[in-house]
């Protein structure tokens, strides 16, 4: 077992041990802070008459700026990630960033103390929201919703403990599908995975996996094994470390740290370890000791159905049924997926980011019921995308391949050699802004050539358009190609349709 | 058990107490006790006080965008950020929140209004206020000297909802500045010809822009002898009449905040005036105006302003108003301030009020204020007030009975017998890799009719059926929702012809 992810998934796995209501992505951010921000910390006793202003130029800890280059890529990135969704045909939603406490409060069991908070200031107590479930959960509870099937990007935010994780953000971005509704079993499931591959495809991030198991696969197992129905969760904690460290120091950990008896975790043992496609769920099936179980039956049927399914969708070879996945498992009430980076693009020289899971997800049946007053369940299955991570990987893949990005659309440039044109430049980029082209222009009343045509290189801007005096007594304007340096003068009136044309065609 | 109801009695009528004098604009201090004292009267009911009650609510002056509003939302965004990205801005991101000493200071009176974070061991906290600060912060804290971006985020503001009217505690901005010391006033034009294409784009009918400068204001305050320290507070007077006329006007400047009768009549003089250019010209020869220094450099930088405005093509929707005040505590130029000329009162509308949807101005302090020495950018931009366009938006498309999808999707697969799921599966599964919208009810053996009513519902146009005898064919049948007219189509040519049909018509634009 290769050794994946360090120290983030297990420091965030201990602390969610006795999780209610775990995130399904561990987001994580890039192991070193950004450079972009610049953290100057300036105490004010540099001058006393300059009390009055503000020297602490920071953002808050855990949170950072976006400057326009990291909000290129993160824009490319969400729109892959939202036209997916919208493929297939979710609806967008959006929640308040704060909801009533009383609304979070019993949804993340340990990690409630990992919530921000809002002052009292004589209204409502309020909490920023953690993730985007709970929220949707409250929403169809409110419009009294049956079935939807909707996508939400948004921020959520969470107090992590600073001294257990670097590099992780409290401010942070999560992108979730969900599927709620009474529906024949596994198709939607199905759909959802189908959906991790279509993005990370889509993304370009090389060769992932997805790991499959069920939430009533690992039940009916701890039970056959003769795991204490107490202990199902401590046992389950320790079993998810199993991509990370090896079997013996996971066997190590039930038996000396959570008192399991060694038969026991030997039997867990012969299960645990072993993962592979529909093969390993029909020998399951016939597993004497599993089979016992109703529980393990029926995981294991779903699981059966739903490889038929993505065998039908042309993904089967992504999915992998892995008995030692467990994630925080207290809500979800059937099937559980974790997706993960196959490849650690790790140049010499450079520290390997963590690999760890860039999407996850799963069936969650009772969790809308929590917040009917009738008690009324709406059964869920759904996924979100680690974009955090994501980022933070195409950020550094582009770093070492010296890939550039724009960060303006901006088509022409409008420019003159001469002085006293300004009137004459704001004529005629108001004339390519109402035709609806991208174009600037340097806010000089007469700057010089070469300063325009350098702004041109630096911004990525492909064409120029020329005005000088010889021009204007011509009627032409100079279309210049800044890669190509060429240049052609065209009639004024055609100017705006030579451009186009020229635009359509590159 | 009688005791902790009496006590949420007590509590809930202290909370209206409060409520009552925060609407009767009570002193400051008078809030802060009565708050205090209904903290108390929480404390005393313990912390599980917010168990026992239920309420699918979210917080007050906030609100959930369901899919329709999220597809009218996208509508408008798609429109502003396409105007902004045709002048060339760039784009950036801030946290939600800000160390508290970032935002303090910053917003004068406003400031109690302002959300705080709960103190919980870390730094003290508060949500954005607006985008500005931020902006100024950003800038400061990355040593630029010069920058052309817009922000679309949500800000907070703890104020009296009026979610009628669009005014939520919760609420987007749309802002989009021009920071950098650049040759006068082509910045400042440019976010003026922004506003009159995202105003135009948008087609919510007719709109005036209004400006006006700071200094202008500043110096005829000055040579009509209004004391310096009544500037701010005869300004907001001033300000106000675009809602009310100039008599309720003057006896407020007047009667409530003590000027003199015929200082009031000279402000008069000036402030109902508003033109074009030539109220510019006029002003410059104004013999009074003329004395003072800052009023000509504010008439002419406006003189200059309409110049390129002219050559933008859009001067006929600029107005030079004397009246125009806006909360002027950071700008140091021209201010804009756009309104609808029509209050959307078709046929069955209530009419949202009169209301500006995009203002902005020239603060060149501002980021001085975060610079560590004092380093000035100067800064002009503008704000849309995207809430009252969703509003707008939202009631024009229901007037016109026009659906919104909230959905994308161009396909619907579907079956017209049982047992035909794993066919489904295969084409919708195609369909996707090939880049198609697709969808398919989540049912093994859907009826047919159940099917089209789905499409119907979602406005989804396309239906490829898969039936038994099609199959052997090698064919599936394509059908027009619109038109109901179904036609066979090959399998290996059904996702080049869904293409054909879906694509939107060439054009070179």
């Amino acid at each position: 077992m290769p050794q994946l992810g360090l120290l983030h998934r297990r420091a965030w796995a201990a602390l969610l041990g006795q999780l209610l209501r775990p995130p399904r992505v561990v987001c994580l951010g890039a192991a070193r802070s950004h450079s972009q921000v610049a953290e100057a910390v300036l105490a004010s006793q540099l001058k006393p008459h300059q009390e009055k202003s503000n020297f602490i130029l920071k953002t808050p800890k855990g949170t950072r700026d976006f400057s326009p280059q990291q909000m290129a890529v993160r824009e490319k990135i969400l729109d892959i990630i939202v036209s997916c969704f919208k493929r297939h045909g979710a609806k967008g939603l959006d929640t308040p960033a704060f909801e009533l406490k009383e609304m979070l409060t019993e949804k993340y069991g340990e990690d409630s103390g990992l919530i921000y908070d809002l002052k009292d200031q004589g209204g409502e107590l309020l909490s920023l929201r953690y993730d985007l479930t709970v929220p949707f959960a409250r929403y169809m509870a409110m419009n009294k919703l049956k079935k939807m099937k909707r996508y939400h990007v948004g921020k959520v935010w969470r107090r992590e403990s600073p001294t257990i994780v670097q590099g992780r953000y409290r401010e942070f971005c999560q992108c979730d599908f969900d599927i709620a509704g009474d529906f024949d079993p596994m198709i939607p499931d199905a759909e959802c995975l189908k959906i991790i591959c279509e993005i990370l495809t889509g993304l370009q991030l090389g060769d992932f996996l997805i790991k499959v198991n069920d939430r009533r696969i690992l039940d009916g197992m701890f039970a056959i094994c003769g795991v204490p129905e107490s202990k199902f969760r401590a046992i389950c904690s320790s079993i998810d470390k199993l991509d990370k460290i090896s079997w013996k120091d996971v066997r190590h950990e039930m038996v000396t740290e959570k008192g399991l008896a060694p038969e026991v975790a030997d039997r867990i043992g012969d299960y645990v370890q072993c993962h592979g496609g529909l093969s390993l769920v029909e020998q399951m099936f016939q597993d004497p000791r599993l089979s016992q179980s109703k529980q393990a039956l029926e995981g294991l049927g779903d699981l059966k159905l739903l490889l038929e399914y993505l065998t039908l969708f042309g993904i089967a070879e992504k999915i992998c049924f892995d008995l030692s996945l467990a994630r925080g498992l207290d809500y979800y009430t059937g099937v559980i997926y974790e997706a993960v980076l196959l490849q650690t693009p790790a140049p010499a020289e450079e520290e390997p980011l963590n690999v760890g899971s860039v999407a996850a997800g799963g069936r969650y049946d009772g969790l809308v019921g929590m917040f009917n007053p009738k008690g009324h369940k709406v059964p869920c299955v759904g996924l979100s995308i680690g974009v955090e991570r994501i980022f933070s990987i195409v950020e550094q893949r582009m770093k070492t391949f010296g890939e550039k990005i724009r960060t303006t659309e901006t088509q022409v440039f409008v420019a003159t050699p001469q002085k006293n044109f300004l009137q004459e430049r704001l004529k005629l980029i108001a004339e390519l802004w109402d035709a609806g082209i991208k174009a600037e222009l340097l806010y000089k009343n007469n700057p010089k050539l070469l300063t325009q045509l350098h702004y041109c290189e630096n911004m990525g801007i492909p064409l120029v358009v020329i005005i000088g005096e010889q021009e204007l007594k011509e009627g032409v304007i100079k279309l210049r190609s800044v890669a190509t340096r060429e240049e052609v003068a065209i009639k004024r009136e055609n100017i705006v349709a030579e451009i186009q044309k020229r635009l359509f065609e590159s | 058990m009688a005791e902790r109801a009496a006590l949420e009695e007590l509590v809930r009528l202290q909370g209206e107490h409060v409520r009552e004098l925060k609407q009767q604009k009570a002193s400051a201090e008078q809030i802060e006790e009565e708050v205090a004292k209904l903290l108390k009267l929480k404390a005393q009911l313990g912390p599980d006080e917010g168990k026992h009650k239920f309420v699918l609510k979210t917080p007050k002056g906030t609100r959930d965008y369901n899919p329709r509003q999220m597809a009218v939302r996208e509508k408008v965004f798609d429109i502003i950020i396409s105007c902004f990205k045709r002048h060339g801005a760039e784009v950036i991101d801030t946290p939600v929140f800000e160390l508290k000493e970032t935002l303090t200071g910053k917003y004068g009176e406003d400031s109690k209004l302002i959300y705080d974070l709960k103190d919980q061991g870390g730094e003290l906290l508060s949500l954005r206020y607006d985008l500005t600060v931020p902006f100024a912060r950003y800038l400061a804290m990355n040593k630029l000297t010069n920058i052309k971006r817009y922000h679309i985020a949500k800000v907070y503001r703890r104020d009296n909802p009026a979610m009628t009217r669009g005014r939520y505690r919760e609420f987007y901005q749309c802002d989009f500045d021009i920071a950098g010391q650049f040759d006068p006033m082509i910045p400042d034009a440019e976010c003026l010809k922004i506003m009159c294409e995202i105003l135009n784009s948008l087609q919510i009918g007719d709109f005036l822009v209004k400006v006006n400068d700071r200094r202008i204001l500043d110096g005829m305050f000055a040579i009509c002898g209004v004391p310096d320290s009544k500037f701010r507070t005869i300004c907001s007077s001033v300000d106000k009449l675009d809602k009310v006329p100039w008599e309720e006007v003057k006896n407020e400047m007047v009667g409530e905040k003590g000027l003199a009768p015929e200082v009031a009549d000279r402000i008069g003089d000036y402030v109902q005036q508003h033109g074009g250019v030539s109220l510019v010209e006029q002003l410059l020869q104004d013999p009074k105006l003329s004395q003072n220094k800052q009023a000509l450099e504010g008439l002419g930088d406006l003189k200059l302003l309409f110049e390129y405005l002219t050559l933008f093509g859009i001067a006929d929707k600029i107005s030079f108003d004397l009246s125009l005040a806006r909360g002027l505590d950071y700008y140091t130029g021209v201010i804009y301030e756009a309104v609808l000329l029509q209050t959307a009162a078709q046929a069955g509308e209530e009419p949202l009020g009169v209301g500006s949807v995009a203002a902005g101005g020239r603060y060149d302090g501002l980021v001085g204020m975060f610079d560590p020495k004092g380093r000035k950018v100067p800064c002009v931009g503008l704000s849309i007030g995207v809430e009252r366009i969703f509003s707008i938006v939202e009631q024009r498309l229901e007037a016109l009975e026009e659906k919104v999808r909230t959905t994308e999707t161009q396909v619907l697969v579907a079956s017209a017998q049982k047992k035909l799921l794993e066919e489904r599966l295969k084409l919708v599964s195609e369909l996707w890799d090939a880049g198609i919208k697709a969808e398919l009810l989540y049912k093994k053996n859907p009826k047919l009719l159940n099917q089209l009513q789905y499409c119907e519902e979602a406005g989804i146009p396309l239906v490829a059926i898969v039936g038994e005898q099609e199959l052997k064919d090698g064919v599936i049948k394509l059908r027009s929702v619109a038109s109901r007219e179904e036609v066979d189509v090959r399998r290996e040519d059904l996702v080049k012809e869904i293409k054909r049909r879906t694509s939107p018509p060439l054009c070179i634009c």
